[in-house]
């Protein structure tokens, strides 16, 4: 694996190994005295956000100190990006640098995939860690690793993906990947929410959540993305909230082994209530716990092995 | 050919230097030799812990660990660490899958921990596997115990427990089998074509 920019196209084989890096760490770094391996020493990884996040670039940062690669963190406040340079000049300046491994987060939708253009023959690798409204790889591999720990088996298993997902390279990202490991998709959400070409994706789509419930393995629920949104996409938040909320009573309509996933952040009585946030049922602390490993292993694939013969 | 050692092996052919009895009475050999070297016995004090390096060293661990409860009336704890994120090659192949790591409950701190592995050779995997525990804990001592040295160490290494000692060239290849993973039981020689 030479970069890691959409879960669209990923093949299910390297996945699915990605998966298994993930668990044997987690497995091998429970308990532990010593919470670092040197598998990484000497590789350089630089964490590049031209957006907010906290526990995404957290955890590569983490995943990548744990592997003992230095990690060098960027951002556009502090950096030339304030003074007007380009992605395209930023990106060859910190592999100039010598970063072996640049992780991206930019507004713009692709801008993982220009960058990896523009290293390409330079030997850095490039991990997509949110580009606007397209895709966020890591995300849902850890959003699969926490279903997989949770319900032994992710063949043949039924999610819904709920509420905005026109906004959300989450959804995006989890539509390729569960499809990819032969998960069934339902999309539930507004028709204003859902995007164009839906038709498209591997998914059945509902307008009804409580008509989906009954028939769940897992429900992950988005968050409503304000900041992208400009215009009426639903009559009011209290609506919102009524029609696609996951409240206690709604929890009661799944069956008892469901899990219910939310990438963060939260806002609580908006997307999902207080109670199933907290709810022993509520995976959300065990996706940010599974998000270190992940990426650790998503670290591991890309910059462990030798150089010229990356799979 | 004429070169070649006398009992050298042609390219491509295997010779089987043990069969699947010989097997069982090396590793029934070598679990005496631990009960005696650790002092186990009903008063001794907490017994070693010994840890299989995958795949094939955890099979011989499990092995081992059958024969001393056999042998001594006391069940070593056992359990798995996997050496593949402290090699020293990891940048010069594809990939590496990783093993499981599984340490027994009782955990390492101030036991005598045998690190059990099925071929000794360079001895590289023994120096990541001594790498490895540092991270898990402080033995109070680490021993070797291996079912084949084949010779040709890179290190200053060698093992407490050695089942056979097996003169080899550099282009021949050990393979212990055994049954959970093999099919059988059997250590065999393979010319590797010089390419080793």
């Amino acid at each position: 694996m030479k970069h890691l920019l959409a879960t669209d196209g990923l093949d299910p084989d390297l996945a699915s190994a990605v998966l298994d890096t993930a668990d044997e760490l987690k497995k091998t770094l429970l308990g532990r005295e010593v919470r670092k391996l040197p598998t990484l020493r000497g590789r350089t990884v630089i964490t590049l956000f031209y957006e907010n996040s906290t526990r995404t670039r957290v955890s590569f940062e983490i995943a990548g100190k744990w592997m003992s690669a230095d990690v060098v963190n960027v951002s556009s406040g502090g950096s030339s990006v304030g003074k007007g340079e380009s992605l395209r000049d930023t990106a060859l300046t910190l592999s100039a640098a010598g970063a072996d491994c640049v992780i991206i987060r930019h507004p713009a939708s692709g801008a993982a995939h220009r960058l990896a253009g523009w290293l390409e023959g330079t030997g850095t690798s490039v991990v997509n860690a949110g580009d606007g409204m397209h895709e966020h790889p890591t995300q849902a591999l850890l959003d699969a690793a926490t279903l997989r720990e949770r319900l032994g088996t992710l063949k043949g298993r039924r999610v819904a993906i709920v509420g905005d997902v026109l906004h959300s390279r989450v959804a995006r990202s989890n539509i390729h990947l569960l499809a990819a490991l032969d998960v069934e998709v339902v999309l539930v959400a507004p028709p204003t929410l859902l995007p164009a070409g839906v038709d498209a994706l591997p998914v059945t789509v509902s307008h009804e959540l409580d008509a989906e419930l009954p028939a769940l393995d897992a429900v992950m629920m988005l968050r409503v993305q304000a900041e992208r949104m400009h215009g009426g996409f639903f009559p009011s938040a209290r609506e919102y909230s009524i029609a696609y909320g996951l409240t206690e009573a709604r929890l009661r309509l799944m069956p008892e082994h469901a899990v219910v996933l939310h990438p963060g952040p939260m806002l609580r009585g908006m997307e999902i209530s207080s109670a199933v946030a907290d709810a022993p049922v509520s995976a959300i602390t065990e996706q940010v716990r599974n998000g270190v490993h992940v990426r650790m292993a998503v670290l591991y694939h890309l910059l462990a092995a030798a150089g010229g013969e990356r799979d | 050919m004429a070169s070649r050692p006398r009992d050298a092996t042609e390219p491509g052919e295997e010779r089987e230097l043990l069969s699947a009895g010989d097997v069982a009475r090396t590793i029934a050999r070598m679990a005496h030799q631990v009960i005696e070297k650790t002092a186990l016995g009903a008063d001794s004090g907490a017994p070693p812990v010994l840890l299989g390096i995958p795949t094939r060293g955890t099979s011989l661990a499990g092995r081992l660990t059958d024969r001393i409860a056999e042998f001594s009336g006391v069940h070593p704890p056992t359990g798995a660490l996997d050496i593949t994120l402290y090699r020293d090659d990891l940048r010069r192949r594809p990939t590496r899958p990783l093993a499981s790591t599984r340490l027994p409950e009782s955990g390492i701190d101030d036991r005598v921990v045998i690190l059990v592995d099925d071929v000794l050779f360079s001895g590289r995997t023994v120096r990541a596997a001594l790498d490895a525990l540092r991270d898990h804990g402080r033995p109070r001592a680490v021993q070797l115990a291996v079912l084949v040295d084949r010779g040709h160490r890179e290190f200053p290494i060698r093992a407490d427990y050695v089942g056979k000692n097996v003169p080899t060239s550099r282009t021949e290849e050990v393979h212990v089998l055994f049954s959970e993973v093999d099919g059988r039981d059997a250590v065999v020689l393979r010319d590797g074509g010089g390419d080793a």
